[in-house]
């Protein structure tokens, strides 16, 4: 009589497969695992993408189901960014600090080491001293559980603060962009411990990894497309049953819910949290792709992006997250990027570097003029489904 | 015997405007009652001091065997004390179906983990058919709510409230915009619905009122103005100067 979820929703698997194929023809035409055709700056472009798509995921979640319009959400990206990139920098510097340092004729001692390592991340900030937040940038373990738990945790406490007080619509979007405005601002400051405007760089390099950038990006691309499928499994399987149904209700009709006995602030606070950590998880595998990572990444306009994203591949169904985070950051790259060609019009020459907001602009304006449900509502064009994704 | 709800001496005042003056009410178990009175008497700010949705600046609110307070409660935690609550506007869940509807409001388990976990047993999916049976809605019920009809989504809602199983059951003018069948049905649903539990039924229309055929109190300025059967209070001289004008 119950069928399982992936049996009432059949988009679940059709997308796994898709993704799964998708990584299959990456790795084939890559230049590390097969014949080339994709350079290794291109996968990596594929990779982030993927990172950006998990982050959609998590916003379609707390926008689309749940009703709560996040405007911050990229702060818990690149915490989860800056968490990872603590190790990686760290760890790479001391293994460079080491190998130099091997070659004086005394072994050097533990604190000449840790100053000359401090040295080398801090010396920009005009410092040689670990700040106490970097108490645990030796431990891959103790930084990867903190991918998840720093952004978990703020969002914890920001939630808890602003649902008691129950925030919610405009008042509650205005409060998390400045949320993730204040951080920014607090990341900047050399003082923050993390380099300030220089943020963390060369996390690209893998600790202890000899491969090759195009070996090592495709790995990074294979656990890309994992965290992405299973993300997208966990939040259609929450989604899909009764948790989906009262988020859902929250969304339509906050003061029925809370009436029917739920406590709508607690649900609230558990998809919140619940899509910080997706979100941290997101920018933890997102930057060692870019390489670099600075407060810059998390200022507000990254965070409305991401819900122009959601917006125009369609809110309250997951692959409609996944679509238009793909298409639109895909777009974005390549036209801001500088190979996509002008268009000379003979008295005016059309440089998409310039347009390429203006046309994103007009594309949100016309999607929710004429598409509320976006790219992904012509998936229901095609199959006569009128119904959103989650029903039985 | 003791009453279920006993309110007692409250009063509200939004920015000096006293929406309810030093009210007192009782209910017991198993008793279908029609408040009724004019604009601005205080019947929904009666039902929000009730639900928790606001709070009183004086008085007390009396909850069952117990005599629990309900004012230091949430909505949520008087909810699930066994208060449901209809409003005036029909409130369901437009994009979920009309089982979907019912099940979230079956009595379980409402914490986010159990709810995560929760899977639909075959006794709740019987209560399911049942309860839309009772609402003449159990050919529908994999429709979506919001194409219901507007008299059909004020019965989804009663229906929400029953699958609730609450011991008292507050409803704000569920005959408005009904046709004359859809008011009998109602009428039949709350008068049904009494038997076993509360019902407080706030009400404008005095041709459904007298249908109920119930103990009705009048409430005028925030505070009771008269109580007994329709009869006995539609004779009262301060009911006919209030609704009459003087």
């Amino acid at each position: 009589m119950e069928r399982s979820f992936i049996a009432r929703n059949p988009s679940v698997l059709i997308f796994i497969s898709i993704l799964a194929l998708f990584t299959i023809g990456v790795t084939v035409l890559s230049e590390g695992f097969g014949i080339g055709v994709i350079s290794t700056s291109f996968v990596k472009t594929l990779g982030k993408t993927l990172c950006l798509c998990l982050i959609a995921i998590a916003m379609d979640l707390i926008w689309g189901y749940a009703g709560i319009l996040s405007l911050g959400h990229f702060a818990f990206f690149g915490l989860g960014g800056y968490m990872v990139g603590m190790w990686l920098m760290y760890e790479r510097t001391r293994q460079i600090v080491e190998t130099s340092l091997a070659e004086t004729a005394l072994p050097p001692t533990p604190k000449e080491i840790s100053t000359a390592i401090g040295n080398q991340i801090f010396g920009v900030v005009g410092s040689s001293e670990f700040p106490v937040i970097w108490a645990f940038a030796d431990s891959l373990a103790i930084q990867l559980a903190l991918v998840v738990l720093v952004p978990g945790l703020l969002a914890l406490i920001f939630g808890w603060l602003a649902f008691r007080s129950r925030v919610t619509g405009v008042y509650l979007s205005i409060l998390t962009q400045a949320m993730t405005l204040g951080l920014s601002l607090y990341l900047f400051q050399n003082a923050s411990g993390l380099r300030g405007n220089n943020g963390l760089s060369g996390l690209q390099n893998l600790p202890g990894v000899e491969a090759p950038q195009s070996v090592v990006s495709v790995w990074m691309f294979w656990i890309s497309a994992l965290a992405l499928g299973l993300a997208y499994l966990l939040v259609a399987w929450l989604v899909s049953g009764k948790f989906g149904s009262v988020i859902r209700g929250i969304r339509d009709s906050e003061a029925r819910v809370r009436f029917l006995g739920y406590s709508v602030e607690h649900y609230k606070l558990a998809v919140f949290t619940l899509t910080a950590c997706i979100a941290g998880i997101g920018g933890a595998l997102y930057y060692p792709q870019a390489g670099i990572i600075n407060p810059a990444e998390i200022a507000p306009i990254a965070s409305i992006y991401l819900a122009v994203w959601v917006a125009i591949g369609g809110r309250g169904r997951l692959y409609g997250a996944v679509i238009g985070a793909a298409f639109v950051s895909l777009a974005s790259s390549w036209l801001t990027g500088g190979q996509a060609p002008d268009i000379n019009l003979g008295f005016y020459t059309i440089k998409w570097v310039d347009w390429w907001l203006v046309l994103l602009g007009l594309s949100f304006v016309l999607v929710t003029l004429f598409a509320p449900k976006g790219i992904g509502g012509l998936f229901d064009l095609a199959t006569h489904n009128t119904k959103p994704e989650g029903k039985k | 015997m003791s009453a279920l709800l006993e309110v007692s001496g409250v009063t509200v005042s939004f920015d000096g405007f006293r929406a309810i003056n030093n009210l007192t009410f009782q209910i017991g178990e198993a008793e279908l009652r029609a408040v009724i009175g004019p604009n601005g008497a205080g019947k929904t700010t009666f039902m929000d001091i009730v639900t928790g949705k606001t709070r009183p600046d004086e008085g007390h609110i009396l909850w069952g065997e117990k005599s629990t307070s309900l004012l230091g409660l949430s909505e949520a935690q008087i909810a699930r004390e066994g208060i449901g609550r209809k409003f005036q506007k029909p409130t369901v869940f437009e994009e979920q179906t009309i089982r979907e509807n019912l099940l979230m409001a079956l009595k379980n388990a409402r914490g986010p983990l159990a709810v995560l976990f929760y899977r639909p047993t075959r006794p709740d999916l019987d209560r399911v058919e049942n309860l839309a049976a009772q609402i003449s809605l159990d050919d529908a019920l994999d429709r979506l709510a919001g194409e219901l009809s507007h008299g059909q989504k004020q019965w989804l809602e009663i229906g929400m409230l029953l699958a609730q199983e609450p011991r008292l059951l507050l409803v704000d003018e569920p005959a408005a915009g009904m046709t004359k069948i859809e008011r009998e049905k109602t009428t039949a649903i709350l008068v049904e619905a009494a038997k076993t539990r509360a019902v407080v039924v706030v009400e404008h229309d005095m041709e459904f009122v007298q249908r109920l055929n119930c103990k009705v109190t009048v409430l005028h300025e925030g505070s009771v103005l008269a109580e007994g059967s329709l009869d006995h209070v539609t004779k009262n001289q301060d009911v006919i100067d209030v609704y009459l004008g003087r």
